[in-house]
């Protein structure tokens, strides 16, 4: 239908414009709107309701000098990294080990996919119960006589993360594996016959020729998990509930605390607003190339 | 995927279609291949252990929980937890069990996938047949609303639901599950319809159908496949949603993520693993059974999530 000439009448294609009167209101007014409406209203000094009082930066400087936030802040950076670093190399190995022409491929990609049908409520409260230092993990290691052994993550504060991280890991690794064995499947097989005609052994082929052919692959898993730890949020709630003290709180929590518990509207939108701004970070470098590229190549 | 397999031959097509692919199967006992399934069956455990614990734990009875083998199986297999979980147990002061949010949800899962489903699955088809001018602006927006973070956008809508007067209504929560599934099932039916022939659709139209006759009688039953993987995203998106339960619901109405929460995680009275682990399984069930029963349409799902559009 594309390079159709039409006449532009705006009663042409009536019923679709009528169908699609609710994208175009989720657009504009929800995604749009919406986030404008925010942006606009972190720079007033809203407290229990909204109210157009602009106070210039105010919300954005007392933001910033909040222990809370730059705890969270930090906590989101530490996980995130770790977690995009960790998900995405055990879901390439996890590929490539299933893409050995192995028996049972189905049931392996079962079990390691079934974490991520589960919500992050059901993993947190999961491994909230293995990792209880009573009667978790740690006791039963230290039953089977090993008594100095120590494994309770949750309850210090300098470790709690870790803790989440193994949750996550289990129940998000599955996903990447699925993506990058799509990515490794769609690599040409002749690259395959290629190398083994020139000797060269298997790693060499993977980190020198299957990645870099994998770019694509691996950008969009980036900013998929990327944009989903930003939004790291049930999965604390549910395993650490942001403690000990605040040790695990996380930007999510930070704005629905300030939003719907702690009535100081001006605050919760001004740290979702900076939660906006790193998605941006994450989304524009990545909109660039994919789409910007494309006109090139 | 498709285009890639007919550009290749046959023999090479063969091996690509489903089954793994690689050198040549190597002798079956290879030290190579002890490590190989070595560390898969290690993964796998990894994997497992939290399903095996959480059931375990929930057959047991609180005494034999705390002598602190958490994963032995029960000696003595008790149903109790499950019970209690199910019709007892307490959040604040309604001790109905965990029954009421299994019904919550089940009242906003229906109307939920329902009618993104329908939303987007129009959407798709407008935006590949019936173009119009803007008609991937739009599309764009959507895209790019799909990786804003939804704390930015909590609050308008709640304002919205409530000039609409169903804030803190089950039907609140169904326009919000819709609105934020738009994006990627509307992704989801775009990229379907726009590998369906053309002339299916130039054909119909030269035949005098209209907009709603070709949606009825020539896309809709074509792409049943893809209305069963939507309806799988739905069903576990939604189900699994705890965010928009916890803020466009009230306590009565909470859906079962969020009951489940305050059940396990409220700080009064005497910890039940047991029951706590009951509860949780009774929520995982249904994602997992619709996993489990959908097996490679569940992988197509969230790929089409993945592969961009």
């Amino acid at each position: 239908m594309a390079g159709n000439p039409r006449r532009m009448r705006p009663l042409r294609n009536l019923y679709a414009k009528i169908a699609a009167i609710p994208m175009v209101l989720t657009a504009l007014v929800v995604f749009v709107g919406g986030t404008l409406w925010t942006v606009t209203y972190s720079f007033t000094n809203s407290k229990l309701l909204p109210k157009l009082n602009f106070v210039g930066l105010d919300q954005y400087e007392r933001l910033w000098s909040n222990s809370l936030w730059l705890t969270s802040i930090q906590n989101l950076m530490i996980f995130g990294v770790l977690s995009l670093v960790l998900t995405i190399t055990m879901g390439f190995l996890l590929a490539v080990l299933m893409d050995q022409k192995i028996r049972f491929e189905d049931t392996f990609r079962t079990i390691m996919l079934y974490p991520f049908a589960l919500s992050f409520i059901v993993t947190g409260l999961v491994w909230q119960w293995l990792l209880n230092p009573e009667l978790g993990i740690q006791e039963f290691v230290r039953g089977l006589g090993f008594t100095g052994f120590e494994f309770d993550p949750l309850s210090n504060p300098d470790t709690v993360l870790y803790g989440l991280l193994i949750a996550g890991l289990w129940q998000g690794t599955g996903f990447v594996m699925c993506i990058m064995l799509a990515g490794l499947r769609g690599i040409d097989e002749d690259i395959w016959k290629a190398v083994r005609v020139d000797g060269i052994p298997r790693w060499k082929t993977y980190v020198f020729v299957v990645i870099p052919m994998m770019r694509p692959v691996f950008i969009t898993t980036l900013v998929l998990v990327a944009s989903g730890i930003i939004k790291l949020y049930d999965l604390v709630v549910a395993q650490t509930s942001g403690g000990p003290g605040n040790a695990s709180q996380v930007p999510a929590m930070y704005v629905y605390r300030y939003m719907f518990t702690a009535q100081n509207l001006g605050q919760g939108f001004a740290a979702s607003t900076m939660m906006l701004l790193s998605v941006l970070i994450v989304l524009i470098p990545w909109a660039y190339l994919e789409f910007g590229g494309k006109k090139n190549g | 995927m498709a285009d890639i397999t007919s550009q290749i031959p046959a023999s090479a097509r063969s091996a690509l279609g489903s089954g793994p692919r690689g050198p040549k199967p190597r002798r079956r006992l290879s030290p190579g291949n002890i490590m190989l399934y070595g560390t898969l069956f290690v993964v796998s455990v990894y994997y497992l252990l939290p399903l095996w614990v959480m059931i375990m734990t929930s057959l047991k009875g609180m005494p034999e929980i705390r002598m602190g083998n958490i994963f032995a199986p029960p000696v003595e297999v008790t149903f109790q937890p499950w019970v209690k979980a199910w019709s007892e147990a307490c959040t604040g002061l309604n001790c109905d069990g965990l029954s009421r949010g299994f019904w919550n949800s089940v009242q906003i899962l229906i109307p939920s996938v329902f009618f993104s489903i329908i939303v987007a699955s129009i959407n798709g088809y407008a935006l590949v047949n019936w173009r119009f001018k803007g008609s991937d602006i739009f599309f764009t927006i959507l895209i790019f609303g799909s990786f804003i973070p939804y704390q930015i956008m909590l609050y308008p809508i709640v304002i919205l639901l409530r000039e609409m007067g169903i804030y803190g209504t089950l039907w609140g929560l169904v326009l919000v599950h819709t609105i934020f599934g738009m994006p990627i099932l509307t992704l989801l039916f775009r990229n379907y319809f726009s590998s369906l022939p053309e002339e299916l659709f130039k054909a119909a139209r030269v035949d005098g159908a209209g907009f709603w006759g070709i949606y009825f009688r020539i896309m809709l039953p074509m792409s049943l496949p893809i209305f069963v993987v939507a309806i799988i995203l739905q069903v576990t998106g939604i189900w699994n949603d705890f965010l928009f339960g916890v803020v466009y619901t009230k306590p009565e109405l909470y859906p079962m993520t969020v009951q489940l929460n305050n059940i396990v995680n409220s700080v009064q009275g005497v910890k039940e693993y047991n029951v706590n682990m009951a509860a949780t399984l009774l929520t995982g069930l249904v994602p997992l059974i619709v996993y489990f029963a959908s097996g490679k349409l569940f992988v197509r799902g969230i790929a089409a999530g993945a592969v961009k559009g």
